[in-house]
């Protein structure tokens, strides 16, 4: 390698750095396929330990829900507000409820869920597993011959890809209640104007892009937090960074997923 | 019995076990002793499987459990109860849950044999009734009971202890001595125990090793330890630092 004064060193140390961050970045992409491989070849687990599957059910998804109301509430009302806005004076009043519809039933319902569950879920699955690895919980797991992938991130996963969509329905419903609500109160719409052309713009597909969406980022929120919790080291600080680890990469993700299953729905 | 074969593994640039052959028949009950950061614990690691080594293998009554397909390493593990440095407690769970863990993963015991099994473990580990309670309400000494009820709920052929008296008052280290011998005899299992507390060694050895810069450099009873003349095993039980300058005047 080449001495950091020279200017050989000058001149290929910023070279060398990026090569290893990208050696780095592939060895890492590895063990998570690897660490993916595993959860799939172990998925089957979840009808045998039921119990481990409900317990995370309600710990990551049903105590999500207070949270992903709140948002939901918040986006809808400035969602009706801002395209209330938007649209005076070009478009038909009746339009906006299809409007808030579709936008909170599309995208904002799964994507700002996700965005929350990407803070909360993704960054506290992190914590725990990482705290455990490095108290050398997992390692006591392992010794006791259970596997640690089958009985930590398994449950996670599959808790959190069944449970998004259902907390997406309910960020959704509140959502439009929310945008329903801000328009009527303070906008002088009514509710027939807001209602009115909801069922002409309604399409089944729309609701079921927007679960099977929902699906998708649960499960890599859960996938990333598993792994970057299994990652963890060196004490109280490598837990800090692998929450944060988390909680970054798994937005960054579901916005990446967002892009790529967009192109692939629609 | 348990047999490792020129051993290595390293961390980066750091060597830390650099080729360690040893052989632990069954019964036995082995103490290995050495510095801090000499790989003891890293070694104990490689024989349950933790850990692969870079190089050599490690065999468990023949079997090969270094790099193996997980599936063996797993079958092979069943074999083997461990008892970690800080008891590695599960902390969401009860002492209950704890000891239970493998029984219930592992066998189909219905859950009043389960209890009752719970029950005979804490007893022999001399903490009845604490199954309830949860491991941040438990002292140090009691938390390695636990780990150590644990490690022998699954009946099995080999305890491996990782500093069980690290951080413990002198009496309730030499408690934790005894139960380690009563249950080697009791249960009739191969013992090893990694430590740098030259009493529990010499307490409950039959053998001890010393490792030193990741390699075995002595063997030999507790007698023969002790009238050892090799320089770094006797600085070692003595407890004497190798540079003689490293000394604060006040």
């Amino acid at each position: 390698m080449a001495r950091s004064g020279s200017i050989e060193g000058v001149l290929l140390g910023p070279i060398y750095l990026l090569g290893r961050r990208f050696v780095e970045f592939v060895a890492e992409f590895g063990r998570f396929g690897m660490m993916m491989g595993r959860v799939v070849s172990e998925v089957g687990d979840i009808f045998r330990r039921r119990d481990l599957f409900f317990r995370e059910c309600v710990r990551l998804g049903t105590d999500s829900l207070p949270l992903v109301l709140v948002v939901g509430v918040f986006a809808g009302a400035v969602s009706g507000w801002q395209l209330s806005y938007q649209m005076e004076g070009y478009l038909p009043r009746d339009l906006l409820g299809p409007g808030v519809f579709k936008s909170i039933v599309l995208e904002m319902g799964p994507v700002l869920t996700g965005l929350v569950i990407a803070g909360r879920v993704a960054a506290s699955i992190a914590a725990e597993i990482g705290t455990m690895r490095v108290t050398e919980q997992i390692d006591a797991l392992e010794s006791m011959a259970i596997s640690s992938t089958r009985y930590l991130a398994v449950p996670r996963i599959a808790a959190m890809t069944i449970m998004m969509p259902i907390l997406v329905v309910q960020a959704n419903f509140i959502a439009l209640m929310g945008a329903w609500f801000v328009t009527t109160m303070f906008l002088s719409f009514t509710t027939a104007q807001f209602w009115g052309l909801v069922p002409n713009f309604f399409h089944v597909y729309d609701i079921i892009s927007g679960l099977l969406k929902s699906c998708f980022f649960g499960m890599s929120s859960a996938m990333i937090g598993c792994y970057v919790g299994f990652d963890a080291s060196g004490g109280a600080e490598g837990v800090g960074t692998a929450t944060i680890k988390a909680f970054v990469w798994s937005s960054i993700a579901l916005l990446v997923l967002d892009y790529i299953l967009a192109m692939i729905l629609f | 019995m348990i047999e490792s074969r020129n051993l290595k593994k390293s961390f980066g640039e750091k060597q830390v076990l650099q080729g360690v052959d040893l052989t632990i028949p069954t019964a036995e009950s082995l103490v290995i002793i050495g510095q801090s950061g000499c790989g003891k614990s890293v070694f104990l690691k490689h024989l349950v499987g933790l850990l692969d080594p870079d190089e050599g293998e490690v065999y468990v009554d023949g079997d090969r459990i270094s790099n193996a397909v997980r599936a063996d390493v797993y079958r092979i593990r069943m074999k083997f109860g461990v008892l970690f440095q800080s008891a590695a407690l599960f902390d969401s769970m009860t002492v209950m849950d704890n000891v239970s863990l493998g029984l219930i993963e592992h066998t189909d015991m219905s859950r009043s044999e389960i209890t009752k099994r719970v029950a005979a473990c804490l007893e022999m580990v001399s903490l009845p009734g604490t199954e309830k309670l949860k491991p941040s309400e438990l002292s140090g000494g009691m938390r390695k009971r636990v780990g150590l009820a644990r490690a022998i709920a699954m009946k099995p052929k080999y305890i491996l202890y990782d500093e069980p008296t690290t951080g413990l008052d002198p009496i309730t280290a030499d408690s934790i001595n005894d139960l380690i011998i009563s249950l080697n005899e009791e249960l009739d299992v191969t013992t090893i125990v990694v430590t740098h507390d030259m009493v529990s060694a010499f307490k409950i050895a039959d053998r001890i090793v010393m490792l030193h810069e990741g390699k075995v450099v002595f063997t030999g009873t507790p007698a023969e330890t002790k009238s050892t003349k090799l320089g770094i095993v006797r600085r070692f039980i003595e407890g004497e630092s190798e540079d003689q300058s490293v000394v604060t005047h006040y």
